[in-house]
């Protein structure tokens, strides 16, 4: 039944691991993927996942593209990405086998279904010959275990069970065995079973049993070579969470909204990945939430601008596509110079492109995508959990400055999971906003703050500031449709300088690991994991020569951008995209030279392709 | 709406210092007079009334009205007006646009607010004809008409707006001559006083563009011959002599003479406006002759708001958060040291 195609390396004490758990969509990957991290969190791991699945809900099963996948990173020492190449794949069957058997690192383990190598299954994963008995994976230690008819086994005294609730739960078997080969519990996943399943004793039961056989399997036949220790990180202390980035979002837009004292609104319309963060904003009436399933896109922006008019923290979420259909309404907001955040998860694009997929080339839509002289603050998350503070800034942004804000996520952050050392509202830092209660005299809708150059938000049911607002010119002061050359080249230009001045309430932008040196590795959003760890590890080789720039702010840039820039040789801006954010940097430092390291394939970067790259730059 | 008593307005208090820039002879006017007239009736605040438009001719309406407006983008109107109320429901919202705007660029909208039914109040301006953007056939314009964009006739069938409107669930439906000033600000008034989106069909002319095209039914000469006013409890009976009326015969309105084949106004159909079922309101909104005008259904309903704050009130009552904090510190948390 088992066969071990290597002999048994020496245990080992690990700094980190990466596993993925692959199978069908249906399968139940993405559950066995996260109660894997979250029992690795709470022992006090440093965790990293990627969720990666198909545009289909169910692809046809065993297919190639019906994989369905889920990877984790956990380590004693920091982990910033999911990671690369893999330590320990789970493979639920042929096709899965097949897809990812490239992100195996040479020696490392494999566990597969037997069961699952079926003539069908190899034919419909296009194999000639089963990979399990022709020597091709030699190169690997592979756990065969035959999961389903073991599952079978220890469901068969479970009366009234069918046969699809028998099948389902061979993942929690695959679960139990990594479970005793990393030294983990079971008994955050059995907590997760009975709070889950309340109303269903049967399932519970048979999860358990299936979990601990898979656990015991493990332990009592001696097959798994042996199990590892990763000990707790060292992280700052805290009470923590695992938090999904479009989580964190949509809580940085619950603090924001009780700390502003305002009520938040939500306008959207579902779409991939953004819609996470609609699922979880419903939820929170009890906040006073509003949330709103709009018809369409535009309708989302529309009612959320509308909401804003009438004195609501307003907020529409949306991805690539869904951000062009909103393109004029945003134009208005902007116009109107109402406070408005627009969330945008990109995804791979253009057009409907890899809907699951991440990319980050929506940069120049957000920043240019409108008619006419259209400035918006546009802002960036880079972490899954840091998505809460810049969600909660770019509202923070919005009310102070009374402008529209772009934020921008990515699948790869939004769906990704990372620990989250909780945030209060206290901890966060003020929000004014700029409603008046009642008119002054003179008063009139377009005076601006002389420092921020905000207008007065003057707010439908207050007595004396009666005022109509619109997408037609406005005259600088009273607000009233103006046709005057001369005003709209002023108003052109006020409301520029007004996105401009949100430099003065920004962080300056800071370097890691060298402040001066040969090269400046420049990246933006959600890439930050990924070329923080690159750099990292070139900088523990011995590279002191290499200084790393992350942006979260885009428009405006930090006010220090190019003092930075100036203490560098060279620049390379990486990006998983065609190059758009390096166009923002060579208009506005043009004297500097920037390399680029482009990659467009709906995948985060890798670590060995980063560090490649950068070895030869400073060769 | 809060209790206190309102101030006594008068229509010069809702105009703005803004000049009115439609075309001279334009129904505009009537319609921007009788708005001005109805909510000094209405016992709403100032402060809390909110116009937004979309593009058009009649979009323009909300900068001549001395409240709250806004003047936003191409058939947009329903999703901005739906977000104020939704943000504020004490305002008193009203949405203006045009046959264009409503059904063309904003079709989509228009039909999702009326399915919702927030309480809203919608005045569509059909001139059916763009008149903006200089004179193209709209979605209610005539097959065969000419327009500049259809310079040998118009191919597209229309829209009747009121069909459209019902069966997208609207719950209140009126129509009114652009010529009828009083009429007019009496429908203003009721659909304020209604619960629930209301929407009021204004057959106004363009005089530029489609100068007339209403005139078969609203001209002071062959109005009362061709046109019956609806009104709730009341028989359905028109003409300048009072003497015709409507019976239902089969599946099928049919005009009758009072006195003639022995019919008498006991045969008569009695208006009922808030019938839920809208079938008869359908058969009165298709009538070419005569065309019904007044309020067709006025059928009173949850309101989205009503459905959302229930909603809200029992969530808030179950819930064991209640500042952001409780949330974030709730499930599975853990520490490290």
């Amino acid at each position: 039944m088992i066969k071990t195609t290597t002999t048994k390396p020496k245990p080992e004490v690990l700094e980190a691991v990466i596993i993925r758990f692959v199978g069908d969509s249906g399968d139940g990957m993405q559950l066995t993927g996260t109660q894997f991290s979250d029992t690795s969190a709470m022992f006090g791991n440093d965790i990293a996942t990627f969720p990666n699945y198909p545009a289909e809900i169910r692809a046809p099963q065993g297919s190639l593209y019906g994989v369905s996948g889920f990877q984790v990173h956990i380590g004693s020492v920091e982990i910033s990405t999911p990671g690369d190449k893999v330590d320990l794949l789970v493979a639920m069957n042929p096709a899965g086998l097949k897809t990812n058997l490239h992100a195996v690192k040479p020696g490392h383990t494999i566990i597969v279904d037997t069961d699952a190598f079926t003539k069908k299954n190899l034919e419909k994963a296009l194999y000639d010959k089963n990979p399990l008995e022709d020597g091709s994976l030699e190169n690997y230690r592979v756990i065969q275990v035959a999961m389903s008819s073991l599952t079978k086994e220890a469901l068969k005294d479970i009366k009234g069970l069918d046969n699809k609730s028998i099948t389902r739960s061979k993942n929690m078997f695959a679960l139990g065995m990594v479970y005793w080969m990393y030294h983990r519990s079971v008994s955050h996943t059995t907590d997760f079973f009975n709070k889950k399943f309340k109303s269903k004793p049967q399932i519970i039961e048979a999860n358990t049993k299936v979990l601990n056989a898979g656990y015991y399997f493990a332990e009592t036949l001696e097959l798994i070579p042996n199990s590892y220790t990763i000990s707790p990180a060292k992280m700052a202390p805290g009470t923590y969470r695992i938090i999904m980035g479009n989580t964190a979002t949509a809580w940085g837009f619950l603090a924001a909204a009780e700390k502003s004292g305002l009520e938040l609104f939500l306008g959207s319309y579902p779409i991939t990945p953004a819609t996470d963060i609609l699922h979880e904003l419903v939820k929170h009436k009890h906040f006073g939430v509003k949330a709103f399933q709009a018809e369409d896109e535009i309708a989302g922006i529309s009612s959320a601008i509308g909401a804003s008019f009438a004195g609501d923290l307003a907020i529409t979420t949306t991805s690539g596509p869904g951000l062009a259909l909103k393109g004029e309404a945003l134009g208005l907001a902007m116009m109107i110079e109402l406070p408005l955040v627009i969330v945008n998860v990109q995804r791979g694009g253009p057009s409907t492109g890899l809907p699951t997929k991440t990319e980050q080339s929506d940069l120049l839509q957000a920043l240019y995508g409108r008619n006419g002289e259209s400035p918006v603050i546009v802002i960036a998350a880079s972490t899954p959990a840091n998505c809460f503070n810049y969600a909660y800034q770019a509202a923070k942004l919005a009310l102070e400055h009374m402008t529209p804000v772009v934020l921008l996520t990515d699948g790869y952050i939004a769906n990704g999971s990372a620990p989250w050392k909780i945030k209060t509202v206290d901890d966060m830092p003020a929000i004014k906003n700029n409603i008046i209660n009642k008119p002054t005299e003179n008063w009139h809708p377009y005076n601006r703050d002389e420092g921020t150059l905000a207008r007065n938000w003057a707010i439908p049911g207050t007595p004396g500031l009666e005022h109509r607002v619109g997408g037609l010119e406005k005259d600088k002061i009273s607000g009233n449709v103006s046709y005057v050359p001369e005003n709209h080249e002023y108003m052109t230009k006020i409301r520029a300088e007004k996105v401009k001045r949100v430099q003065n309430y920004i962080p300056y932008l800071e370097t890691e690991f060298a402040e001066t040196g040969d090269l400046l590795v420049i990246g933006w959003g959600g890439t930050y994991g990924s070329l923080y760890s690159a750099v990292k590890q070139l900088n523990e080789e011995g590279y002191k020569n290499i200084g790393f720039a992350h942006f979260n702010y885009i428009n405006p840039l930090p006010k220090n951008t190019e003092e930075i820039l100036s203490k560098f040789k060279k620049f390379i801006v990486c990006e998983l995209n065609n190059g758009q954010f390096s166009k923002v940097l060579k208009i506005n430092f043009s004297r500097f030279e920037f390399n680029q390291f482009n990659k467009i394939q709906g995948l985060p970067f890798g670590n060995q392709e980063l560090i490649e790259k950068f070895k030869q730059l400073v060769k | 709406m809060e209790t206190t008593a309102v101030k006594k307005y008068t229509f010069k208090d809702f105009a703005s210092d803004q000049e009115v820039r439609w075309c001279p002879g334009c129904d505009d006017y009537v319609i921007l007079r009788a708005m001005q007239k109805a909510l000094p009736e209405m016992g709403v605040k100032k402060e809390d009334v909110v116009f937004i438009s979309g593009i058009g001719c009649s979009s323009r309406f909300p900068y001549y009205m001395n409240t709250y407006g806004m003047h936003s983008i191409h058939g947009r109107a329903p999703g901005i007006a739906s977000g104020v109320k939704l943000a504020n429901p004490d305002l008193s919202v009203w949405i203006i646009t045009g046959d264009g705007d409503a059904m063309a660029i904003g079709g989509n909208h228009f039909i999702h607010v009326l399915r919702r039914n927030i309480d809203l109040n919608i005045i569509l301006f059909n001139n059916e004809i763009y008149g903006l953007t200089k004179g193209q056939f709209s979605p209610t314009s005539l097959v065969g008409q000419k327009t500049k964009s259809s310079p040998y006739g118009n191919t597209q069938p229309p829209f009747s707006p009121g069909e459209l409107a019902l069966g997208a669930q609207a719950r209140f439906f009126a129509r009114i001559g652009g010529n009828t000033p009083k009429d007019m600000t009496q429908l203003f008034i009721e659909a304020e006083k209604f619960k629930g989106t209301s929407l009021i069909e204004v057959l106004q002319n363009c005089v530029i563009f489609n100068d007339g095209c209403f005139k078969n039914v609203t001209d002071k000469a062959v109005k009362e011959d061709k046109q019956i006013y609806l009104e709730h409890g009341k028989p359905m009976i028109f003409g300048k002599e009072k003497n015709k009326g409507l019976i239902l015969n089969g599946l099928k309105l049919e005009v009758v003479t009072i006195g003639e084949n022995g019919i008498t106004q006991e045969d008569i159909l009695v208006h009922n406006a808030k019938e839920q079922d809208p079938t008869l309101h359908q058969m009165l909104v298709r009538l070419e002759y005569p065309l019904a005008t007044g309020i067709i259904r006025s059928y009173e309903d949850v309101t989205l708001e009503e459905r959302e704050n229930a909603l809200t009130a029992q969530v808030k009552a179950n819930s064991k958060f209640k500042k952001t904090e409780s949330l974030f510190f709730s499930g599975d948390t853990y520490e490290v040291k």
